[in-house]
């Protein structure tokens, strides 16, 4: 449910709070749910809080699985591709 | 002026208020009508066809990147006589002062104002001042109006483009809204984002210079582009169809517009227009645009069709379409 | 963080809508997809993705709205708040034009109100750290995605010794919600599209129940439009093969096992109660109430607030909407005394709400 947009952490404060960068704009993220999440991470965040954290590649390209999609579709139908 | 800040004094109609034109609103403001202090301007004018337009602008912060109430003001006003053809023949700007308001900040303000007038190439020539009690208004409120002349031959109205028509954005969308959202530091987001408020008489100018058979202009302001889109799409009886992928936003923009929930293409633009233009001239207009400072990021957006009369249809990045309606209401940020 | 969506949509997408039109061609019924959500109605039609599916798959918009599923107790409820001298009421902007027996939140604030639209739990805290003379009561709305969230605001408030903040509670659950869907036998639903933040938390088991008691497939599903494409796609597989069972497709964002970490924070703060659903009525174990340890917090024990139910308004069809067994066009208020600017039912008010984005996005000219 409801609006999560993914940002890079670019500093962590003291107290649990991050600033976290979404294409440009900054807003401080509080990481009490995500403590594991360090500087240069990607993380989702629903309502200021970092709800998860992503591996970069993931973060970067949400396709990996449609191209996973794309090869059996090739391998289903072969000369299709 | 010695005295920092305004008084109800100065709203007085005496000496301060007397003073207080001389010395402060006249060095800016100061055309040649305005130094007579006469009741009326009185301009010449040739016979055809007037423009006139009135307004008023309340914005909070009065400052913010790239702009200010004043700039705001004489913008506005001029790009409202841009919008039917008209090139400004002079602006009247009635100022409500906040007892307690900083000369200094009613300073840049006017000086804003001066700037923003010489880039369009008109004058204030009409003014007057009132002085509220602390609390009655927030700093400062501008009305204005504004007079112009449309050249002949020439004839924009929303109710006026046709089917084939070719649709044209001259920049990127959303750009003054986001800036001043920035600006009100609401929702603790931070961010360079300066808004796009300009005068666009010019860049109309330099667009009728290369066809005089644009037929619909309008700067998409309040409600934003899919407001004007609807309007227009209703006023002329014709369907309208715009490609997602060639709508021009900043990643900065979509980026508040992601964090918040809203829709870009229902945010205030200040100096950006949309034009409907017959399809034989659009590249000519299209690359005078983008020889101009101001449309140097237009883009062919769309067109007007016959199907579908009155509705405004987008076609997404993923192939599919959905309908754009009117801003309804006022976008609240969502959660969810 | 976008991607430039556009050469992958354009290459991945024909194919995807190849595929699921081939499965859907297999059934003699059209299929009925439910997409629980409302970020997925919303993100559905913003897409055009409805208007590319074929005839043969049919979207249900689900109960996973917050604002369509508060009773209008709830938000008479805020708008009592709110009303109060030295009390601020801080809210979600989704709540401000949820119309209330009489007024809305909106309605209220231009009325003189003190209400502030919060884009955080922790805004409301700094609100009541920055105005110790007022009462500064959080209106929470929401689902699990934003729960763990409202529970850590709660520690907050405790450990930062505010007295001035509190909490209207009006959190619900979504696997409950499903259960009394599928239990009182009335949808005909053939797969779920399952809430992609929802599941960041909880993860993929408490909607295990649906494929292993029902015999229904559900995918948990991301937000981008290839994202629900795909989720669309895994479904019709799933139907086509025969198998019912509960996918993740939003895989770089969702771990089967949730967020735990979130889950014992809100289990610290917040105990299951049973629920009022607007539209589905009261169902057991399906909302959240704060723990006895925080109940001091309690905005409607502290301000005496009255819980009066109010119907739904004669005509209005928001109940069978919400439950996926009527479309909105179908009612007989739609889009005649029911408009976005002057909403009857909540499914109308909410941007995500089934009716609006109906209204707004929806059809084929």
């Amino acid at each position: 449910m409801c609006l999560g947009i993914l940002g890079k952490i670019v500093s962590i404060t003291t107290n649990g709070l991050a600033a976290v960068d979404f294409d440009g704009i900054k807003r401080e993220v509080s990481l009490m749910l995500c403590p594991e999440a360090q500087i240069g991470d990607y993380v989702l965040v629903h309502v200021g809080f970092a709800i998860r954290r992503l591996e970069p590649e993931d973060a970067q390209e949400t396709l990996r699985l449609f191209r996973e999609i794309e090869e059996s579709y090739r391998e289903e139908k072969p000369g299709a591709g | 002026m010695k005295e920092r800040r305004i008084s109800l004094a100065h709203g007085a109609g005496g000496k301060l208020s007397h003073d207080l034109v001389q010395e402060l609103f006249l060095p800016y403001l100061g055309s040649a009508p305005l130094q007579a202090l006469d009741d009326s301007a009185v301009i010449p004018f040739e016979t055809g066809q007037l423009a006139f337009t009135t307004d008023a602008y309340v914005v909070k912060p009065l400052f913010f990147p790239g702009g200010d109430i004043g700039r705001l003001a004489v913008c506005g006003t001029v790009n409202d006589l841009a919008m039917v053809g008209a090139q400004p023949l002079g602006l009247s700007c009635s100022f409500i002062l906040e007892e307690g308001l900083l000369i200094a900040d009613l300073e840049r303000v006017l000086a804003s104002m001066q700037t923003a007038g010489q880039e369009a190439g008109v004058q204030v020539v009409a003014g007057d001042t009132k002085v509220v009690e602390h609390g009655a208004v927030e700093g400062l409120f501008i009305t204005t109006a504004g007079i112009g002349q449309i050249p002949p031959g020439v004839a924009i109205g929303s109710a006026r483009t046709v089917p084939g028509d070719v649709i044209i954005v001259s920049g990127p969308l959303g750009d003054h809204e986001i800036a001043v959202l920035l600006a009100r530091g609401e929702f603790s987001l931070q961010g360079e984002v300066k808004s796009d408020c300009a005068p666009l008489n010019k860049l109309v100018a330099t667009m009728l210079a290369a066809s005089s058979t644009i037929h619909c202009l309008r700067d998409p302001t309040r409600g934003g582009m899919a407001t004007v889109l609807w309007e227009i799409a209703h006023a002329s009886g014709v369907g309208v169809v715009v490609e997602e992928e060639e709508i021009p936003i900043r990643g900065e923009v979509r980026a508040v517009c992601d964090l918040l929930g809203f829709d870009p293409y229902y945010l205030a633009n200040e100096g950006r227009l949309i034009a409907f233009v017959p399809e034989g001239a659009a590249r000519t207009i299209l690359q005078a645009m983008q020889q101009h400072p101001l449309g140097k990021g237009a883009k062919l957006i769309g067109r007007a069709v016959a199907d579908h009369p009155g509705t405004v249809l987008l076609h997404t990045t993923l192939g599919g379409h959905r309908i754009l309606e009117p801003l309804s209401g006022v976008q609240f940020p969502r959660i969810c | 963080m976008r991607k430039n969506p556009g050469q992958a949509e354009a290459r991945l997408a024909p194919l995807l809508l190849k595929e699921i039109t081939g499965f859907a061609g297999l059934f003699d019924q059209p299929l009925r997809l439910m997409e629980v959500c409302g970020t997925h109605t919303v993100a559905i039609f913003r897409s055009g993705i409805q208007s590319l599916l074929p005839n043969a798959i049919e979207l249900l918009s689900g109960p996973g709205c917050p604002v369509c599923v508060t009773p209008t107790a709830e938000i008479d409820q805020a708008i009592a708040l709110a009303r109060q001298k030295n009390v601020i009421l801080a809210t979600f902007g989704d709540l401000m034009r949820v119309p209330g027996s009489s007024s809305s939140l909106q309605q209220e604030w231009g009325e003189g109100s003190a209400i502030r639209v919060i884009l955080s739990p922790l805004d409301a805290l700094q609100l009541a750290a920055e105005r110790p003379d007022h009462f500064v009561c959080l209106f929470a709305v929401g689902f699990e995605t934003t729960s763990p969230t409202i529970a850590t605001a709660v520690m907050e408030a405790g450990s930062q010794g505010l007295t001035n903040f509190y909490l209207l509670s009006s959190q619900r659950l979504i696997p409950p919600a499903i259960r009394a869907l599928l239990a009182n036998g009335m949808a005909q639903i053939d797969g779920f599209i399952l809430p992609g933040h929802v599941s960041v938390i909880i993860g993929e088991a408490p909607y295990r129940f649906i494929a292993e008691e029902f015999g229904i497939p559900g995918v948990i599903t991301g937000f981008e439009p290839l994202e629900i494409l795909e989720g669309i796609y895994m479904l019709l597989k799933q139907k086509k093969e025969g198998r019912a069972a509960i996918e993740i497709q939003y895989r770089r964002a969702v771990a089967v096992e949730g967020n735990e970490r979130a889950r014992a924070i809100m289990a610290e703060v917040f105990a299951p109660v049973d629920a009022n659903w607007r539209g589905l009525g009261m169902i057991p174990a399906s909302g959240l109430a704060l723990r006895e340890a925080f109940s001091y917090l309690d905005a409607a024990q502290h301000f005496a607030l009255p819980y009066v139910e109010q119907g739904d308004a004669p005509g209005c069809l928001c109940g069978a909407v919400l439950q996926g067994i009527r479309r909105p066009p179908e009612c007989p208020l739609f889009g005649t005394q029911c408009t976005p600017e002057e909403p009857i039912g909540a499914c109308m008010v909410s941007t995500e709400g089934s009716c609006a984005a109906y209204y707004k996005y929806g059809g084929r000219p």
